[in-house]
């Protein structure tokens, strides 16, 4: 399982002098990188040299960073960039300004530091070619020049900024993608390439979603602000989509493989912890949180030594991270039992529990998650759920039942290549081999990719 | 910062209100009045369009002004009417058009 990206921001062991009292996780209850599990182990080399004391402009002195380093790299820019991005919007009163800037220092960091080795002070060190640059950029703007003159680290911020900021890139308002885009950028920041090197799209592609987003917040007046109580579960709500999106998009492309590109689950896992601090009031957070970590605790035994995807059915089960797993399913009890407030996640965070705690495929307590499916088409009513609950239901009333309720969802999932496949598997328990390979040779002609195929398959049994 | 909220009417509510009695339609025009009422210090300008097959449209781009019956675009949905607010920002004008109780879409655009 991979455990980077969280681990070395600056809290590794023997560098907590240079780390600000308020990061994000300064919890222990919240904070991955506070458990054992997730030191970093093989501190990179570059770790150990950061008491040149070069303090605002602080450069460390080392180059070679090692193959983990990529992503530790990325743990710090995310850990950092977001705060820097805060801390000027709320200095210019201009997002668009603002992100240009960070965006700025971002690539500055992203070029020089597997260079120079990364400074003792990222903040700092952020903050400094921020203000210079924008000192520079921004000379016609005698209003900013004289507040980015006021600009140092570190901002006496009463609370964190940050979650203002995630709500205005989540705003409704603006296109999914370009929330994806302004998120993953503004709060995590990736640079431009990153992310259409992460989604596959042309970076000019990404270039102009964030250049349009960024005016419309401009041009239509959207706010920089926590929305009001009475708007705030549903502005929740689309923020979580984001998280939740990002995190599919992350566990469905990630193959040993592609293990080089950015994992956009670790941001996805970032977010949902970043925002489980900000948020504690909101159980879907925890219940998003849990979700992921609960997937992720399984990792290890989602690829076979050729690379190959593992069915649920047939993974190695010891492979599986435990304590990971007892974790994560204690997040969401407490989580539950505090509030009082089932949602969809909470609940399909209680599904990966039950497969994840079951001992075997044959152990698993397929009664418990026809009951979570019943209560999430409840909450979030979908085809796809009621698909999913259909091959639950097959595990606890048999395949007539599950083939059955299929049928009904023929009008809504015809062109789902997902519902021929698990229309197949029945009719082949069935004894109707010929209806299963007709359905099999549908499926085959919806699924492009053969990979997905074989995912989507995998992801069928997770029920 | 000033908006403008278009209300858009659908056929089905076209249909609806075709369908009402007087009660209902009285109603129905008391919630519109209330909701001016409610957000009077917010709207600075309002206005309620006559029914589209009363439009006409021109077109400048040919050599020729050319004049036709009807709207812009020929649609399902016709923008019914309008009203100016001046509010902090987009979440306000979110917060007025929610509670707008005629027809089903609302379209919010700043004043440039």
């Amino acid at each position: 399982m991979s455990t980077t990206g969280q681990s070395g921001d600056g809290s590794a062991p023997g560098s907590a002098g240079d780390v600000p009292a308020d990061l994000p996780g300064h919890d222990p209850r919240h904070d991955p990188r506070h458990d054992p599990r997730h030191d970093p182990g093989g501190n990179p080399g570059w770790g150990r040299d950061r008491d040149d004391g070069s303090g605002d402009r602080g450069e460390g002195r080392d180059g070679g960073l090692g193959a983990r380093s990529e992503q530790v790299l990325a743990g710090v820019v995310r850990e950092h960039a977001s705060r820097l991005a805060a801390a000027l919007i709320s200095l210019l009163g201009d997002f668009s300004a603002a992100e240009d800037l960070v965006q700025d220092a971002v690539e500055t960091a992203l070029r020089r530091w597997p260079v120079e080795g990364i400074p003792q002070r990222p903040q700092a060190w952020l903050y400094t070619v921020a203000r210079r640059r924008g000192l520079d950029v921004l000379r016609r703007e005698s209003n900013y020049r004289a507040k980015l003159a006021e600009l140092r680290w570190p901002e006496a911020a009463p609370t964190d900024d940050r979650l203002r900021l995630i709500f205005t890139c989540c705003h409704p308002a603006l296109a999914p993608e370009a929330q994806i885009a302004l998120t993953l950028r503004v709060v995590c920041g990736l640079s431009t390439a990153q992310i259409a090197a992460a989604f596959v799209v042309p970076e000019p592609t990404v270039a102009q979603r964030i250049t349009r987003a960024k005016k419309k917040i401009g041009q239509a007046g959207i706010p920089y602000r926590i929305p009001a109580d009475e708007e705030l579960p549903g502005r929740l709500r689309s923020v979580l989509a984001v998280v939740y999106l990002l995190f599919n998009e992350g566990y469905l492309s990630s193959t040993p493989e592609h293990a080089q590109a950015r994992d956009l689950v670790d941001d996805a896992e970032w977010l949902a912890a970043l925002l489980a601090q900000l948020a504690p009031a909101e159980p879907e957070v925890a219940g998003l949180l849990a979700l992921i970590r609960l997937h992720r605790a399984r990792g290890a035994a989602r690829f076979d030594e050729r690379g190959r995807l593992v069915l649920l059915a047939d993974q190695d089960r010891t492979r599986w991270d435990r304590q990971a797993i007892e974790q994560a399913a204690a997040l969401l009890t407490r989580a539950a039992r505090a509030h009082r407030r089932p949602g969809p996640y909470q609940v399909q965070a209680a599904i990966a529990a039950c497969h994840a705690e079951a001992a075997s495929f044959e152990e698993t307590d397929w009664a418990q998650i026809l009951v979570l499916y019943d209560m999430l088409t409840y909450l979030a009513p979908s085809p796809v759920t009621r698909m999913h609950r259909a091959v639950a239901l097959r595990h606890v009333h048999g395949a007539e039942a599950a083939l059955a309720e299929l049928q009904e969802l023929e009008h809504d999932l015809a062109r789902y290549g997902l519902w021929h496949a698990t229309r197949a598997e029945l009719l082949r328990e069935l004894g109707r081999a010929d209806e299963a390979r007709a359905c099999d040779e549908q499926a085959l002609a919806l699924t492009v990719n053969p990979a997905q195929q074989a995912l989507l398959s995998e992801r069928l049994r997770w029920g | 910062m000033k908006y403008v909220l278009m209300f858009v009417e659908t056929e089905q509510f076209a249909r609806q209100l075709e369908e009402m009695g007087e009660l209902e339609l009285r109603q129905a025009y008391e919630a519109v009045g209330q909701w001016f009422t409610e957000h009077a210090d917010k709207i600075t300008h309002h206005a309620h369009l006559a029914p589209v097959h009363t439009a006409t449209t021109m077109r400048l781009d040919g050599a020729e002004p050319v004049i036709t019956d009807g709207p812009f675009v020929e649609g399902k949905e016709v923008v019914s009417g309008f009203a100016e607010v001046e509010v902090a920002d987009l979440d306000e004008a979110l917060k007025i058009a929610r509670s707008w109780p005629a027809c089903p879409i609302v379209e919010i655009r700043p004043l440039s």
